[in-house]
């Protein structure tokens, strides 16, 4: 029971991190009905921005905790979303009307381009930080000895993503901003029509998309302690799976998923075996894209002919 | 009427989540006849070709396919492509749906694939040239000649078929879907941004493979001109329900119709070009 | 040449402003600041200087850009081609020391490329039919495909000589291997995403399992090369019909991204199962082919007799390299045969028919599934061959060989040389794979250059960059038939 509970806790903050990248997928895919392949690399390059900021903190000598996480966020946020909005302006915009695979060949060069950009300009070592947060409460101690801990850290993982989340849903529920983000996602066309700025509230959603990414890569930092140019591949794939999972194109989706992805990899390397922890997530990309292509949450997909 | 038509739809019902595409809907379709489907826009046609053509399964309902020699297909059990292979059902799309980077002469080859897969020995015999394979594909060849002369593209055989005007791509398919040697074919909206000359050689056309190649012909249609000229039974439909089935006579006259088409108000005048369509026939 | 009233210089000021400003944004984290671990902890240095020059180009690149665009396209032909050739004969002569050598390449290119933009622009004016660049392109393709039918025997001869030549030093004829391994993988790809228009982002899976079958066949029943082939091929044949059944339905970005988890769980299988294939520390010990049962060593066993000594020449290591560069010869062009003949069968023609309308296929009668399956297979099982090759060769193989990188620098190496184009693959291949081996300096810039140019293409010219489809069959020049009798069709 309680190595259970601390699992959960622990598969929950990293189900965190998944749906926050999960959700730049999904609002890519509902608008675009593309898979930005090169978001996990966003979300690398959000890690390594924060570890930039991080370190120029200490230059600067500005290292009260709660401030250095604030500037580390909303750095790593707006450097980030620059690139966010790079990749969709260089690589996708001229293939919006392309056939499918072309979008995506051009969003896997895109990947490709940014892991060993990021690798060249910085070094293939990983990077190391000290933890900024450390201690935790101790929930309960089982009769074998096994303590159940929640750290702060955690908690801090998990609040900051139940906000921005909930943020985020706001933002697309009741701004005019998204409401024209769902237009576009419905009948670009018409919505160009009717006055929406197509370019820009695609550009927006990249942005936002990576923004997020960007949080999570730094919460994957201050998390792991330690990020390198090779982690977006298989966070990204972990958080396509999300998104597949909870029914791509759909925000809440995304985050149900992530939630998921994270608790199945939790639990399948604490009662299974560890080595086959990614053997699992991709096991259920592969199943859900098979049995359920919608997902949990998605809408049907009804073939035009 | 002892002998089964040729095809025969009984309470074909489709339904998407809450919307009710197809109402219980039952025609047929005769052998060596053109049937036309007419209907408002959002009546169910295409709906009705997608079923039949197995692109979308049927919520209820029985598409049944009488072959000549007495044997018996239900379309709604059949998947997809099995329709096109076994049952012999060809169709056009309401949009063209050529090969665009494919030759002319390819794509009436594609249409001839399950024939030549075979005389290929599933592709061992072809991989060597043996001669049953290159008769095949000479036969083929023919096949595809006769049809190209047909609708005038032999010229232009070897060009990307995305080349060509768009009159000739919706004749182009057309020929294609004739490749398939069916027993019912399906038009989508044949005349569809035809000129009228370009509409006068598709009449031409869809009568030549009623009359000499005997088959079916089920045919969706927006211009008048057309369904009233070459159709042997028409059957409309409104909202995803049949509202008249019969002769083009019956069909022009029926109040239910002139009412689908002009609305409630009965007593308005018909708009002339309305009137000239409807008119137009004999 | 019409210098059209265009914006003032104010205007393309602004232009370039911007475009340096978002770019400096862009590179401020990254190329500003570099991250250093030093003994336990982690530095930060800077890289100002650079950011600086770098933003600068863009800013002076644009600007010229701007102006060729409007007009004045021979005054920048002009400054743009000076300072590329300087710098090229600079760089060769060395009379200059260059502080940041990597940094001036890239303007190099920049620049080059500008000065290709604006001769590009003076000849577009210098026409009254108007082509853009993908025309431009697609005539380069047809120039292309003329000269394949001299290009290709010509150079199926120049490989078939290369080993014999004075200058082909074991590092050549080594290189020569890796070439047409890769031109062979591109090939076997080729069918699969070039054809059938199936994006596999797991093509490295057939590739180790036909390498893992070669390696666990060999060491455990002693079956040598030449009869265990077959047997991996179709092992992997295997695998890309029971990947493929369950997948081929799928959508086509759905289906590249479930093949590249399949790529992905096949490594971590081979990774993870220690019993079967010995996990991350691989497998040795491979049996290397002979030559009709004469082994290349230099003191063969009693009663056996080596090839040096068969042919009554000194033993020299090189002797094993050249047999193995014949035997991938001869694999690739069996694979260049197969492709073309298969392009012109029924099954070939179903394949180009479904990559482009798979709706109108089903309508006609064909059997998505299984036409898309053979396309898997038939790639998978030249995956397979080459994959025991590489097992055969390396003599020792480990799951670290067949990661993720490995399937998208044979996709990028189809991609780049045209889907669908034989020869494009083979003159990707040599660049790609060729270049940055030969050139050991590039290596780090390889990937980089790859994903840079797999986007530019996707965006400049998506259907391949010499991608030029020439019809599998011609009516012209065939008899005409007798009329076919218009056929009561089969009831």
């Amino acid at each position: 029971m309680e190595y259970f509970l601390q699992q959960l806790i622990n598969g929950v903050t990293l189900g965190a991190i998944f749906g926050l990248i999960a959700i730049g997928y999904t609002m890519v895919y509902g608008i675009l009905g593309m898979v930005n392949f090169a978001h996990g690399d966003v979300f690398m390059i959000g890690g390594f921005v924060a570890v930039i900021t991080f370190l120029i903190l200490g230059v600067l000598g500005l290292t009260w905790v709660p401030f250095a996480l604030l500037c580390m966020l909303l750095i790593a946020m707006v450097f980030t979303g620059v690139h966010g909005w790079a990749v969709e302006r260089i690589g996708y915009r001229a293939l919006r009307n392309s056939n499918r695979l072309a979008p995506l060949i051009s969003a896997i060069g895109m990947s490709i381009f940014l892991q060993n950009y990021v690798q060249l300009l910085q070094g293939a070592r990983n990077k190391a930080i000290p933890p900024m947060i450390s201690g935790g409460v101790e929930l309960m101690t089982s009769p074998t000895g096994f303590t159940v801990k929640f750290g702060y850290m955690q908690m801090v993982i998990i609040a900051v993503t139940t906000v921005l989340m909930v943020g985020f849903s706001l933002l697309i529920a009741r701004t005019s901003m998204g409401r024209q983000q769902r237009a576009c996602e419905q009948d670009m066309r018409m919505a160009r029509l009717l006055g929406v700025d197509v370019d820009r509230t695609i550009s927006l959603t990249f942005i936002m998309g990576a923004a997020l990414a960007a949080v999570a890569g730094m919460i994957w930092l201050l998390y792991y302690g330690i990020i390198d140019f090779y982690v977006g591949f298989l966070a990204g794939i972990k958080a396509f799976t999300a998104a597949v999972l909870g029914g791509i194109g759909s925000l809440p989706g995304a985050m149900l998923g992530g939630l998921l992805i994270g608790l199945i990899e939790v639990f399948w390397s604490a009662y299974f075996s560890v080595e086959y922890k990614d053997v699992a997530a991709f096991a259920i990309l592969v199943l859900v894209l098979i049995f359920r292509p919608t997902g949990l949450l998605g809408q049907p997909d009804i073939e035009k002919v | 009427m002892n002998q089964a038509p040729l095809l025969r739809v009984e309470h074909l019902t489709m339904r998407f989540g809450g919307l009710v595409a197809i109402d219980d809907v039952s025609f047929d379709a005769g052998d060596r006849e053109i049937t036309a489907i007419i209907g408002p826009n959002g009546a169910g046609k295409t709906t009705v070709f997608n079923c039949l053509t197995g692109f979308y399964k049927p919520t209820i309902g029985r598409l049944a396919l009488h072959k000549a020699g007495g044997r018996e297909f239900l379309l709604e059990r059949m998947e997809g492509y099995r329709i096109g292979q076994t049952a012999r059902v060809a169709r056009t799309f309401q949009n063209i749906r050529l090969f665009p980077r494919m030759s002319v002469l390819e794509n009436l080859l594609v249409a001839q694939h399950n024939r030549l897969m075979r005389a290929s020995g599933y592709t061992l015999f072809g991989l060597f040239g043996l001669p049953v394979y290159r008769q095949a594909e000479a036969h083929a060849v023919d096949v595809a000649r006769y049809w190209l002369d047909r609708i005038g593209l032999t010229p232009r055989a070897d060009e990307d078929a995305g080349n060509m005007p768009y009159g000739d791509q919706r004749r182009l398919e057309i020929a294609r879907a004739m490749c398939t040697e069916p027993i019912l074919l399906c038009l989508d909206e044949p005349a569809a941004g035809l000129n009228a000359r370009e509409s006068a050689e598709l009449n031409e056309m869809l009568r030549f493979i009623r009359d000499e190649h005997k088959i079916g012909v089920l045919l969706i249609e927006h211009d008048m001109s057309v369904v009233m000229k070459i159709s042997d039974h028409v059957v409309v439909l409104d909202y995803g329900r049949k509202i008249s089935d019969g002769t083009p006579e019956f069909v022009r006259k029926d109040p239910a119709v002139i009412r689908a088409y002009l609305g409630e108000d009965e007593d308005e005048a018909l708009p002339p070009e309305v009137a000239a369509d409807l008119g137009s026939r004999g | 040449m019409t210098g059209h009233a265009g914006p003032s210089l104010k205007e393309n000021l602004k232009d370039a402003g911007a475009m340096a400003l978002a770019s400096a944004a862009l590179a401020l984290p990254l190329v500003g600041f570099l991250t250093v671990d030093r003994a336990q902890t982690i530095v930060l240095e800077y890289r100002f200087g650079e950011l600086l020059y770098a933003v600068a180009v863009i800013f002076v690149g644009r600007l010229l850009l701007l102006l060729a665009n409007q007009g004045h396209s021979p005054a920048v032909l002009v400054a743009t081609g000076a300072f590329s050739v300087l710098w090229a004969a600079n760089a060769f002569l060395g009379i200059v020391a260059i502080t940041w050598p990597a940094l001036g390449w890239l303007t190099w290119i920049v620049f080059s490329v500008i000065a290709l933009r604006a001769w590009f622009f003076m000849y577009q004016a210098g026409r009254r039919v108007k082509q853009d660049a993908s025309d431009v392109a697609e005539r380069a393709g047809t120039v292309i495909y003329r000269l394949g039918k001299y290009l290709g025997p010509a150079l199926a001869a120049f490989a078939l000589v290369m080993p014999l030549m004075p200058f082909a030093d074991q590092r050549m004829v080594d290189l020569g291997i890796l070439v047409l391994t890769y031109i062979m993988l591109g090939w076997g790809l080729n069918v699969v995403v070039g054809l059938a228009g199936l994006l596999d982002l797991g093509y490295v899976a057939f590739y180790a399992v036909g390498a893992y079958s070669y390696a666990i066949i060999s060491l455990n029943w002693g079956l040598n090369f030449w009869e265990t082939l077959p047997l991996a091929g179709a092992m992997a044949a295997t695998f890309g019909i029971l990947l493929g059944f369950p997948v081929l339905r799928l959508r086509g970005d759905y289906l590249a991204i479930v093949t590249l988890g399949f790529g992905e769980m096949i490594r971590l299988i081979l990774l993870n199962w220690d019993e079967l294939t010995n996990g991350p520390k691989g497998m040795g010990g491979i049996a290397r082919p002979s030559f009709f049962g004469m082994p290349f060593t230099a003191a063969p066993p009693e009663g056996v007799t080596a090839v040096h000594q068969f042919f009554g020449l000194n033993f020299a290591p090189i002797h094993r390299v050249i047999w193995l560069y014949y035997i991938i010869l001869a694999m690739a062009l069996l694979t260049n045969w197969f492709t073309l003949r298969i392009r012109q069968l029924p099954i070939g023609r179903a394949w180009e028919a479904l990559r482009e309308d798979e709706i109108a296929c089903r309508a006609l009668g064909i059997n998505p599934t299984n036409t898309k399956l053979t396309a898997f297979a038939i790639g998978a099982m030249f995956g397979g061959f080459a994959g025991s090759f590489f097992a055969t060769r390396q003599g020792f193989i480990s799951p670290e060989s067949f990661n993720f990188l490995e399937s998208a620098i044979i996709l990028a190496v189809v991609v780049l040389g045209g889907m669908g184009s034989q020869i494009g693959v083979v003159v990707a291949s040599v660049v790609l794979i060729g270049g940055p081996e030969w050139f050991r300096d590039l290596e780090a810039y390889r990937m980089v250059a790859f994903g840079a140019l797999m986007v530019a293409i996707m965006v400049w010219r998506p259907q391949g960059l010499l991608a030029h489809r020439e019809p599998t069959i011609h009516l012209r020049g065939r008899q005409p038939a007798p009329a076919v009798a218009a056929r009561a069709p089969a009831r």
